[in-house]
């Protein structure tokens, strides 16, 4: 048995292409893309009701109602900035269009479209004082937090005299906007929101922004290292304050949904917690508290494993009493898969 | 190990079990808890069935759990399956009620404090078939649903007969502490005994933050040394006042809304005045119950009209007969 040894061609292994498996886990949203299967395959044994198709629409739409927020969330938390004040800014933002064409017999619209330069002012007036003053971002956020919250509450009762704002479902563009921001259809015997729709399209632009284009490189390198980012030409100041806006947009929209879902009247204390909700969609989605690293399409996992467990405890008949301890422990150990797996994949 | 280390492990052992045995209590305790004397015992041989119960209670809420015992009461009696859930966010609680909806239950009891939010899913839950009773919240707005019936209090009735009472009692000037701000029920209790009493100051505290909540009270009783009457709107945030009034060394009395254990020992005591109870165990054992007799015999409760559980007020004259029941967790 003749055999011709050749030595292989050397490569330079920093140029070399690294397999399939190992490209795969080192994407952040791995280690919650694993956790999402293992709860579905958990909740699809134990919870009769989760395995009819027709209820994939309720679940998909408790999931878009955090989703849609954990978008701009998992964005400005890659950008290495964090926002306690998304939350009570959806209740805002409703607050705002819902009273203000109230009060001043204005077609809806015209409420709508306030509320998102509101909603934008609220999001550049967070990133314009934290980098004017350097203060960490959970300071300033915490602080429109409890201006918001008070505003919400206050502005309420001066206009309406009651704690949720007055119904606007009988003027002019309610039914055009209710269509838009909260019809639902049916597809085949599934019953979907339109927000699970635009949840799916904000979340394609969101990952195609931060993966493709230039500006998702700098988003990257303000929340890797804000220093070395500005020496090599990143225009961080911008960039931060830009994602602060995308939050304020998303809030906007949420916002909507929330106006136009409850017969055009919101109530004035919600909102308060939610912004944790947003944060843990993030996270569990493979986002560092610490920034520069992260997804995208991470915190929509993240939102739809917060859903499915929520939803899933109340088909499988549990008592929810057990709910909050099990999101939590869930988050942990989404985080410390996370943390493993990206170990592992850098180690390589 | 060395030797004295092991002297002295076993040392530490020995007086930690001496001091684990004297530290029994003879007195209060779980031994002293009697079973609860639940209502087990005969079920009903009607068939089967899956009901919902959802609410816009926060997670750990003494009130609720009272609302909830009812409901388990009737559940077991009748034969039923209970499935509680609750969320204080309208669109969570809706959506809750839609999961019902796809569990195909066969019949949804539901708060309505946050109308706009829930009753679309209510008429899409009746539309399907599924009878819904309502409970606690939403009087204005519950027959507009086709809902089967109410049960509940109304806050500005219970309020108005509190403004009566007040005057029997002879109070000149009463606080009324509202300890959810934006809370509708919370307001209208505090207006019902304005329409009636008339001299009544409103003061907004925070009820998830106890210390907090004494610290305002006090202030505002040194300040203002005429209001002779404090009326709670939850029996915690009595207890609290009674304390701010001691701080202030106020001659104020304290009345409440709402029952639990403490409550009761407290009217007992005479350290609160009366409690008006809005009895939460008959309102989750009546819609869960309606549903039933619905379900079996075509009843529905109540005539077309709301089913008031209150407003009973508790005293001194016949708290001996409610305390059991406050011990026991079910007023």
């Amino acid at each position: 048995m003749a055999s011709t040894i050749t030595s292989p061609a050397s490569a330079d292994d920093r140029v070399s292409a690294r397999s399939l498996g190992a490209r795969l886990l080192s994407r952040p949203e791995i280690g919650s893309l694993v956790g999402a299967a293992v709860i579905l395959v958990f909740f699809l044994i134990t919870a009769t009701p989760f395995r009819n198709i027709d209820n994939t629409g309720t679940i998909l739409y408790q999931a878009a109602l955090i989703g849609v927020m954990a978008v701009p969330v998992s964005l400005l938390m890659i950008g290495g900035e964090f926002d306690l004040s998304a939350g009570v800014a959806v209740t805002t933002s409703g607050l705002t269009a819902g009273i203000l064409s109230y009060q001043f017999s204005l077609n809806v619209w015209v409420g709508v479209i306030v509320a998102l330069v509101f909603s934008l002012a609220i999001g550049a007036f967070n990133g314009w004082l934290l980098m004017r003053t350097g203060l960490p971002s959970f300071l300033v956020s915490l602080g429109t937090f409890f201006i918001l919250q008070g505003l919400n509450i206050a502005v309420t009762r001066i206009t309406s005299g009651a704690v949720a704002s007055n119904s606007i479902s009988d003027m002019d563009g309610f039914g055009a906007a209710k269509a838009i921001f909260a019809s639902e259809f049916k597809l085949g015997g599934v019953t979907v929101k339109i927000i699970v729709v635009w949840w799916i399209v904000f979340v394609a632009i969101a990952a195609w922004v931060l993966l493709k284009t230039q500006i998702g490189n700098w988003i990257f390198a303000a929340g890797g290292d804000a220093a070395a980012a500005r020496a090599v030409g990143v225009p961080v100041k911008k960039v931060k304050i830009g994602l602060f806006m995308a939050v304020g947009f998303f809030a906007w929209f949420t916002g909507m949904q929330l106006l136009f879902n409850s017969n055009g009247v919101v109530q004035s204390g919600e909102g308060v917690g939610k912004e944790f909700l947003y944060i843990i969609a993030a996270v569990v989605g493979g986002c560092l508290l610490t920034g520069g690293y992260g997804s995208v399409l991470g915190g929509a996992i993240g939102a739809l494993i917060f859903s499915m467990v929520q939803l899933g405890v109340v088909y499988a008949g549990w008592n929810p009493d057990w709910f909050k301890a099990f999101l939590g422990a869930m988050l942990l150990l989404a985080t410390i898969v996370n943390l493993v797996v990206k170990n592992r994949a850098e180690a390589r | 190990m060395v030797r004295w280390q092991k002297k002295a492990v076993a040392a530490v052992a020995a007086v930690a079990l001496a001091a684990a045995l004297a530290a029994c209590s003879s007195s209060g305790g779980k031994q002293k808890e009697q079973s609860s004397s639940g209502s087990g015992g005969n079920v009903a041989g009607t068939p089967r069935m899956k009901v919902a119960l959802i609410t816009h209670s926060g997670p750990g809420d003494t009130f609720w759990d009272i609302v909830r015992r009812g409901a388990e009461a009737a559940a077991q009696k009748d034969n039923i399956e209970l499935q509680y859930s609750a969320d204080p966010d309208g669109a969570a609680q809706a959506n809750l009620v839609q999961t019902a909806i796809d569990s195909k239950v066969d019949g949804i009891a539901v708060t309505l404090n946050k109308p706009d939010a829930v009753i679309p899913n209510v008429k899409k839950a009746i539309a399907a078939g599924i009878p819904v009773t309502i409970l606690n919240g939403g009087l204005d707005r519950w027959k507009a649903t086709g809902a089967l019936g109410y049960f509940g209090q109304d806050e500005r009735i219970a309020g108005q007969a509190t403004g009566e009472k007040l005057k029997q009692l002879g109070a000149k000037k009463v606080l009324c502490v509202i300890h959810e701000q934006g809370n509708v029920s919370l307001e209208a209790r505090c207006q019902g005994i304005k329409d009636k009493f008339g001299n009544v100051e409103n003061v907004n505290v925070n009820g998830t933050d106890q210390p907090g909540t004494q610290a305002t009270l006090t202030s505002k009783l040194q300040a203002d040394k005429s209001v002779d009457y404090v009326v709670a709107l939850n029996a915690g945030i009595a207890l609290t006042a009674v304390q701010a009034v001691k701080d202030a060394g106020s001659s104020a009395k304290v009345g409440s809304f709402d029952m639990s254990k403490e409550m009761a020992k407290a009217v007992q005591d005479g350290t609160v005045q009366f409690a008006v109870d809005q009895q939460p165990y008959l309102q989750g054992y009546l819609a869960i119950d309606a549903i039933w007799l619905y379900k079996n015999n075509g009843d529905t409760i109540g005539g077309g009209q709301a089913t008031l559980t209150g407003p009973a007020f508790i005293d001194k004259s016949n708290i001996a007969a409610v305390l059991k029941y406050a011990e026991a967790g079910t007023r």
